[in-house]
């Protein structure tokens, strides 16, 4: 499943995904994370499975752009702390 | 007092085929949304009753009396029910709840029910939000995505515009064709500045349904902008209050070239549908 979490406005689309088929739970992104904006728990788009998946939190999905900000600055053109840590790629960034 | 043109109006339905006391697992889901509250009684998966009403300010109030109304014509008790399940905005306060479970995955699961295993695309068009999900023919979630962070464009920028232009909500979809020629989507679907600039056309001599016409417009715009970063597959469908409303569904449809499939059911219980789809197997699965 791609789950898209975050919102489009006025001022552009912020959407973090994650690729359930790729993400095994494994936690890696969410230390690396200044904002902790991440969190492992169960697939709830699932019920009847028991399977994790990383998620933005339910406070930051409104507000990812904010949140985000701190890792986004500067024309630094390496990943994001989050994206970077995710060895099986399931983190993308729409901007 | 004036008439409230807003109002919809809420009801409950009964099953007078099925009997529930030959069934082996009864299930319930309870969708208490932004603006409405369902609550949906199955009977071995076979829909059995439903209520549809407003959502109260009390959240778990409002999932009591949605469940009461459903249960009112039946000799059903709720302690009858074998696994109640939660879902919709206020679904941590269901208090007679054994599972929450997401709305995303609760409107997938209740279209592949009312629309039959052929659809892909749904999009929830609900009191306060818009949700395009992408499914497969279990109903199993596989894409999804939410608007944007205010209420633009939905069920209850539709009730505003109702009470706006006293205009019945019911009406206002068949209405919003009674105009000469289609008129340019008003520019925000910003509830507010709609209304504002709303006023100002009406002031300007606009007749009610060409300003009717030009927000259901721009409501339809605003939902394919949504579906811009997700792939509408067909089958395609609309669930939510603003299914029922013609005006912004064939202006959809229009724009974005693919038809919606049709539903006897009532597109607003697919939310409490679908968590009481989940009930049964949960109910099931605990029996093991």
């Amino acid at each position: 499943m791609i789950a898209n979490f975050g919102y489009k406005d006025g001022s552009g689309e912020f959407f973090i995904t994650i690729d359930t088929d790729k993400c095994n739970g494994c936690e890696d992104c969410i230390p690396v994370c200044p904002a902790g904006i991440l969190e492992v728990v169960e697939n709830e788009y699932d019920p009847l499975e028991d399977d994790k998946m990383a998620v933005v939190k339910e406070e930051h999905r409104k507000k990812i752009k904010y949140s985000c900000a701190p890792c986004k600055s500067g024309n630094d053109s390496s990943k994001e702390p989050c994206i970077a840590a995710c060895e099986l790629e399931a983190i993308t960034h729409s901007w | 007092m004036a008439k409230e043109f807003w109002r919809w109006k809420e009801y409950n339905w009964k099953s007078d085929k099925i009997d529930w006391k030959s069934g082996t697992t009864i299930s319930a889901g309870v969708d208490v949304g932004s603006v409405s509250s369902q609550a949906v009684i199955l009977v071995d998966g076979e829909l059995y009753a439903y209520s549809n009403m407003r959502t109260g300010s009390d959240s778990p109030m409002s999932a009591q009396n949605a469940m009461n109304w459903a249960l009112e014509d039946t000799d059903l008790k709720l302690e009858d029910i074998h696994y109640k399940v939660g879902t919709g905005y206020g679904r941590v306060n269901v208090p007679f709840a054994n599972k929450t479970i997401t709305e995303i995955a609760c409107h997938a699961r209740g279209a592949n029910f009312m629309y039959g295993n052929t659809v892909r695309t749904l999009i929830d068009m609900g009191g306060q939000d818009c949700k395009a999900i992408q499914c497969d023919e279990r109903g199993k979630v596989v894409n999804f995505l939410m608007n944007d962070k205010c209420a633009a464009g939905t069920g209850r920028g539709m009730e505003v515009f109702a009470d706006l232009l006293s205009l019945s909500i019911e009406d206002v979809g068949e209405l919003s064709f009674d105009i000469d020629e289609e008129p340019e989507p008003v520019s925000s679907t910003c509830v507010i500045f709609a209304k504002s600039e709303a006023t100002g056309l009406l002031r300007q001599g606009w007749p009610k349904n060409k300003v009717l016409a030009a927000y259901s417009s721009a409501m339809a715009h605003r939902v394919v902008a949504l579906l811009e970063r997700i792939d509408v597959q067909k089958d395609f469908v609309i669930t939510g209050g603003i299914a029922k409303n013609i005006g912004v569904v064939n202006r959809l449809q229009k724009e974005i070239g693919i038809e919606t499939l049709k539903t006897d059911y009532d597109t607003q219980i697919a939310g409490a549908l679908g968590a009481a789809l989940f009930g049964k197997v949960l109910a099931e699965k605990a029996r093991k």
